[in-house]
């Protein structure tokens, strides 16, 4: 019986080696039996590194990105089994997926003279959103613009330690670390930019310590990351600064901000009296949402929306107006939605072909490699 | 339930029964250890009658082994349970002449309803054949001579058995040498199909004997049997099936659904599963792309869990026809994996219908199509869970 077992679920079939999809159960032994056929594989990677002249030939194939490059421009931002997968394969492979490809024609054709458009990637779990706002991020990197990039909005609203009263403002909080880590990480993205831009105001930390008007606006990070108790008026006042300063022209600027449905949900954060703070009195979230109001020009807004970090929301949610609410669906009114979907079949393939190359997909049954 | 525990019945009533064996002497005080002519086979013996003393005096250890009936006393219960069985057909209404023994349980049933849960001590009224058990006769006559000559072996029903059969053997070599000799051996192998029978088991040939047999005596009987068979005799036959029982073959009782079509021609069979408390109903489409839709979501996004989608899958997979059929399911009750085995097992019975029948067997024997008969156990009192005891401490 054990043999008739084995026999149905191995299968008859040959496996053709350029199509894995439709074909049942694949045979353990003829996995890698593809590296020795005569017949065109598919292909999965381009060699195409430049995102600017990605186009519609380049849909489902793989490009490199430098790892020097991911050091300086993605410090934050990548999903973690990403990175675990770059340092495992040591090479950074992305894929060129449709939104990402449509987002990057609305970028190429924006009119800097016109407010910033609010483009929103919404979509089912893990279908490719942060990767493809990485994808955008790169671009824009590459392009020469400043990148304000907020990793993950959640991480703003839940689990913070060491809430502080703001001295700004007396009814919110300050988050010191995470706008320490996120200054940090800004100053890795755009070093070139804080010495450029000059700080139009003054600025009066406290008794001692103030930041003249016309001052690289490194200093105003410097004094963030030194000064913790000060990191999140620093954020604020950076945000602030590269609003007004956008319209200049100087530089271009692009906000991308991932699971922006945080800014507007609710918080897990207590106060000492146990009870709940809303969004509006945390001070890093407000200015974020100064900051992806559309009422500066010179630039663009790409935001994702993400359930996996979202608090109070059902799992299956995924569109616009159920993860922002009412009340963050009117605050960003109006936007571009963009729909990320799952890998449909080529996609699907090109994925498994830089499996096979890498050697990742092994059967304990098949030839050694 | 020796000599002293004769309860005195008030009222006995010869006609009904507690269910299994009465091992309570039947008559009030008195014991009356004669012997009851049971056995089958051997011819009629004489009966002894052999008065032992009262109850209250000294136990009679010898007699203590088991309570003895009387052939009357068996003969006066069957004609009790004929007479019981025509009365109560009388009270069902039906005809006392065709009342079986499946029409007696049901009205014993209905008449006595009862919620024990062991079956056997719901009342019941059977022949007494089945109840009183099958007893030895007094193997030895007045002057202590043994009747049988194999008494002295100690067993001798189940010896006599196999000097029978091995004479058989004999008989059998015998003819067909003189055949081979003669010329006129043919090979016929027209023995009958062997598949759907078993050999008895060895508490059935005990039973059958009336005698304690050892397993070797068993195996040895067994190979004695085997060997019978290979001689391909005709005439032996129904000698050796009085030694088998018939076995009905498991898959023939898998119930296939039949295949329906709908309005545009496209063939699917529905059929329901369930696992623990959860209950589900599957419709397996003859042709699709492997799309399964639970509760109307996607199987993708209603099962996060890698496991319980490769149990949706299972069945397909087990068939080689992964992408080949659609497939839209309801589910309700129970948790995360009980709802994937529920769905699983309604996707198999479905799938039956599409398949031939050498591979809904294969299916079978997999354990695809058997509906998973564990469920919680109860928490017993004195304890903290079903299992879990409460801590122990030493004081």
């Amino acid at each position: 019986m054990l043999r008739r077992m084995t026999k149905l679920l191995s299968g008859a079939r040959q496996l053709d080696p350029g199509r894995f999809l439709h074909r049942g159960s694949p045979a353990p032994q003829s996995l890698d039996a593809h590296l020795d056929d005569q017949r065109p594989r598919a292909v999965s990677c381009t060699s195409e590194d430049d995102p600017a002249r990605h186009g519609e030939q380049h849909a489902a194939l793989h490009y490199h990105i430098p790892l020097q490059d991911l050091k300086t421009v993605f410090p934050q931002g990548l999903p973690p089994r990403f990175i675990m997968q770059v340092k495992t394969f040591n090479e950074a492979c992305l894929m060129v997926r449709k939104p990402a490809l449509e987002l990057l024609h609305y970028l190429k054709n924006t009119n800097f003279a016109h407010p910033a458009v609010r483009y929103v990637l919404y979509g089912e779990k893990g279908t490719g959103k942060t990767l493809s706002l990485c994808h955008v991020v790169h671009f824009c990197a590459k392009q020469d613009w400043l990148i304000l990039h907020i990793p993950d909005a959640h991480l703003w609203v839940k689990n913070c330690r060491g809430l502080l009263q703001s001295s700004y403002n007396k009814q919110r909080f300050d988050q010191p670390v995470e706008a320490s880590m996120w200054l940090k990480n800004f100053k890795t993205a755009n070093e070139r930019f804080l010495s450029q831009i000059k700080v139009q105001e003054k600025y009066v930390w406290n008794k001692r310590e103030s930041t003249e008007k016309g001052s690289p606006l490194g200093a105003v990070v410097e004094q963030g990351l030194t000064r913790v108790r000060n990191a999140t008026d620093a954020v604020g006042i950076v945000l602030k600064e590269l609003k007004n300063q956008s319209c200049l022209g100087a530089f271009r600027l692009l906000v991308a901000v991932d699971g922006v449905n945080a800014l507007w949900g609710r918080t897990s954060l207590k106060r000492e009296d146990k009870s709940l703070i809303a969004p509006e009195e945390l001070a890093l979230v407000c200015s974020l949402r100064k900051m992806v109001r559309n009422d500066w020009h010179g630039g663009a807004i790409v935001l994702t929306l993400s359930q996996t970090g979202s608090l109070f929301k059902p799992r299956r949610a995924y569109l616009p107006q159920e993860l922002l609410g009412k009340e963050g669906f009117d605050a960003l009114d109006p936007f571009i939605p963009i729909l990320v979907s799952n890998y449909n079949p080529k996609e699907f393939e090109s994925c498994i072909q830089y499996y096979l190359e890498n050697k990742w997909l092994q059967h304990e049954k098949g030839p050694p490699t | 339930m020796a000599a002293p525990c004769v309860s005195c019945y008030a009222a006995l009533s010869y006609r009904l029964f507690l269910g299994g064996r009465v091992s309570l002497s039947p008559n009030q005080g008195v014991w009356k250890a004669a012997a009851a002519e049971l056995q089958t086979g051997t011819g009629s013996q004489i009966l002894r009658l052999r008065h032992t003393t009262g109850v209250s005096t000294k136990k009679n250890v010898a007699a203590l082994r088991r309570e003895t009936y009387t052939v009357d006393f068996i003969k006066k219960q069957i004609e009790e349970f004929n007479i019981g069985k025509r009365h109560l057909a009388n009270m069902m209404g039906e005809d006392p002449e065709t009342f079986t023994q499946e029409d007696i349980d049901k009205a014993i049933a209905y008449l006595f309803p009862s919620g024990l849960f062991e079956k056997q001590a719901r009342p019941i009224m059977k022949h007494p054949e089945q109840i009183f058990p099958k007893q030895r006769a007094i193997q030895w006559g007045e002057d202590g001579r043994p009747f049988h000559f194999l008494f002295y072996t100690g067993k001798q029903a189940y010896y006599s058995l196999m000097h029978e059969a091995y004479g058989k053997l004999l008989e059998v070599e015998k003819r067909q040498n003189k055949l081979q000799a003669k010329g006129l051996f043919s090979e016929k192998t027209k023995t009958k199909d062997l598949i759907d029978s078993r050999w008895l088991i060895k508490e059935e040939l005990e039973e059958m004997l009336v005698e304690k047999l050892s397993d070797q005596d068993y195996a040895q009987f067994i190979r004695l049997l085997e060997r019978l068979l290979t001689l391909h005799c005709g005439s032996e036959e129904e000698f050796v099936q009085r030694f088998r029982r018939s076995v009905t073959v498991q898959s023939k009782k898998q119930l296939i659904e039949p295949v329906q079509y709908d309005e545009q021609g496209m063939a699917f069979s529905t059929s329901k599963g369930k696992r623990k408390s959860a209950k589900a109903e599957a419709i397996v489409y003859g042709h699709g792309s492997g799309r399964i839709k639970v509760n109307g979501i996607d199987y993708l996004l209603y099962f996060p869990v890698t496991q319980d989608r490769e149990q949706l899958m299972f069945p397909f997979h087990f068939l080689d026809r992964l992408g080949k059929h659609d497939t839209t399911c309801t589910v309700s009750g129970g948790g995360r994996s009980s709802q994937a085995g529920a769905i699983r097992l309604a996707v198999a019975r479905a799938l039956c219908s599409f398949v031939t029948e050498e591979e809904v067997e294969w299916m079978r024997q997999a354990g695809l199509l058997t509906a998973d008969p564990r469920v919680k156990e109860r928490k017993k009192p004195g304890q903290e869970g079903a299992r879990r005891k409460f801590t122990w401490k030493k004081r």
